[in-house]
């Protein structure tokens, strides 16, 4: 193990790295427990310069209940979860499949079409912005959901063709091979024998591609733009023009915004980790 | 037919297991590359390309050649802001790695509360960049943020960071550090726990510690992460276009705008497609490298496997 366990240390070694543990845990978390904190102020406390003193009131429910009350936050937290849940269950299921036929199935051109979709990762999005805002266009969806499920289900299929394809490349190829000796069809192979070993990579793949999706500003930015479409990260961009000053309902909405991924991280750590990590550890 | 199919069908499995992604990957990723290309030699404005106006000529859609290319390198100045400006993301985004290896190790222990530490550390990351842009912003703020508190409490004059035009895309990259530091880290803990103990260990015996172990024997066995962190810390660098847009909205005066920023202004709000499709193609062909780079590094892998 590296470096040398603490454990293994003098006693008054270890206290030391405790304390400083601590420590960075609360500077780390800083800037997140100062705009918790302020999310629970009252206005006038605000308005008094108080941002970082003891406050006078504590205000949880009349701030939070404002932010769902006095602004569209419901509906932009609402079609984020409509834009979101579909894209990534879609964006499974297509990637499945084309990442079980590119690990399993041998033909012309494989390796290029494999390469392609790794390529398509890296891209800046500029590049694509005023195509597939035209075609969006053409196609009758701008400001639609739609137009978000059907460019995040396209763009992201790269990344998880890339990645599923490579989980299915390290099955043992035998069991595909005795089920071809038993007749089994393509399709069965796939459904049957496939789908339930993928398990663990489509859930580490889901909650990855949910935060992707979910945090996503720029495509939000770009292709819609009324209140009863919009995401969260630009519904909380635009309410910021409209409370100026008022950093405690700014900080709620903030603190809404950002919760589901990280409620989401912090139930299904390992299968999070496992996803941004893969490719880390080998290749 | 039926029978025919069946007979074939490791022949056909790959186009219908392909088509979908295929079919969406050509249109929404590939097409809109080469569109975007190809509208980069032509002034538009954004509206029906085929138009006609009263003199039979087309309206809204004329072949420049490679004006756009021409003005942006010679007649807007601020280009070289905007580049010396991704240039400055691109390098600084490096200090990523070694910090998120020096915290990754630092808290690479299995005393008993790391369970509870190590996710903490890790969450910056899945907050969205909307979030962190505005807790950042609001930690600048003049008058009443954390780091005017901080300047004040220890007799500096403060500064409005991102207000200023010198300071505004460091304050912004370094807001940048926070969800960045995190994901780099993970991916060195990771990296971390899969190192080959015995070879530690016969450092160890041999008298290896310190420095000398971490360069010869840990940081080598540490390639693939660093691989990947480097890979995505520039990915997300250049892409920095969330950060600046909710920050700075590239000011004060343009001073901390970026490539992507300055592509997605000119062409949504000036409505010059052609020359905003120009920003993002030379965006496209800086990006080109890393990609040649990481497929090369991918296949050589892929090759000596088998």
């Amino acid at each position: 193990m590296f470096p040398l366990p603490v454990e293994k240390l003098p006693k008054i070694n270890q206290y030391r790295y405790r304390l400083f543990l601590y420590l960075s845990v609360i500077l780390w978390l800083l800037p997140l427990i100062a705009i918790m904190l302020v999310s629970l102020r009252s206005l006038s406390d605000l308005n008094a310069g108080n941002y970082w003193g003891i406050p006078t009131e504590l205000n949880f429910l009349q701030n939070y209940s404002e932010v769902f009350v006095r602004s569209p936050m419901a509906t932009y937290f609402l079609n984020s979860l409509i834009i979101t849940i579909p894209t990534t269950i879609i964006t499974l299921i297509i990637s499945s499949m084309s990442g079980f036929t590119l690990a399993i199935h041998k033909f012309r051109f494989n390796m290029f079409i494999f390469a392609m979709f790794i390529a398509g990762n890296f891209i800046p999005f500029q590049i694509l912005l005023v195509p597939v805002r035209s075609i969006t266009i053409q196609f009758g969806m701008y400001d639609t959901w739609y137009a978000l499920i059907i460019f995040h289900v396209a763009f992201q299929s790269g990344f998880c063709t890339f990645f599923l394809r490579n989980f299915i490349k390290e099955l043992p190829f035998e069991l595909i091979e005795a089920a071809r000796a038993d007749g089994a069809t393509e399709v069965y192979i796939y459904t049957k024998i496939i789908i339930p070993l993928m398990r663990p990579a489509l859930a580490a793949l889901g909650v990855l591609i949910f935060t992707f999706i979910w945090n996503d500003y720029f495509w939000a930015l770009v292709l819609v733009q009324s209140d009863s479409v919009r995401p969260v990260t630009v519904g909380l961009q635009a309410l910021r023009g409209q409370w100026v000053a008022s950093w405690n309902l700014i900080a709620a909405g903030s603190v809404v915004c950002a919760l589901p991924p990280v409620i989401m991280f912090f139930i299904l750590q390992k299968q999070f980790i496992r996803g941004l990590t893969f490719g880390a550890v080998k290749g | 037919m039926i029978n025919y199919l069946k007979k074939n069908q490791l022949k056909f499995a790959p186009i219908y297991f392909l088509a979908p992604t295929i079919i969406l990957f050509s249109l929404y990723v590939i097409y809109p590359i080469i569109d975007s290309i190809w509208v980069s030699f032509h002034s538009w404005n954004g509206m029906d390309r085929s138009l006609l106006d009263s003199s039979g000529e087309l309206k809204n859609w004329k072949w420049v050649g490679l004006d756009n290319y021409r003005e942006l390198f010679f007649d807007d100045y601020t280009f070289p802001i905007n580049i010396i400006n991704n240039l400055k993301w691109l390098i600084l985004s490096l200090l990523v790695i070694p910090i998120g290896l020096g915290l990754a190790i630092f808290l690479n222990q299995n005393i008993k509360e790391m369970k509870f530490i190590k996710p903490l550390f890790f969450f910056p990351f899945v907050i969205n960049l909307v979030v962190v842009s505005l807790i950042f912003t609001w930690f600048y703020m003049p008058k009443y943020g954390l780091l005017d508190l901080i300047f004040r409490s220890v007799g500096l004059e403060p500064i409005a960071f991102l207000a200023e035009e010198t300071l505004a895309t460091y304050a912004i990259i370094f807001a940048f550090f926070w969800p960045a530091i995190a994901y780099t880290m993970i991916i060195y803990l990771t990296g971390l726990t899969n190192i080959n103990i015995e070879v530690v260990e016969a450092g160890r015996i041999d008298g290896a510690s310190g420095f000398n172990m971490f360069w010869n024997v840990i940081l080598p066995q540490l390639r693939p992460a660093t691989f990947i962190a480097t890979v995505v810390t520039v990915v997300g660098a250049l892409r920095s276009f969330d950060m600046v847009a909710i920050m700075t909205k590239g000011g004060p005066w343009g001073s901390s705008s970026v490539l992507a920023y300055k592509m997605y202004e000119e062409a949504l709000f000036s409505y010059r497609m052609g020359y905003g499709s120009a920003i993002a193609t030379i965006l496209f062909l800086i990006m080109d490298i890393y990609i040649a780079w990481f497929l090369y590094r991918l296949f050589i892998n892929e090759s000596s496997e088998k």
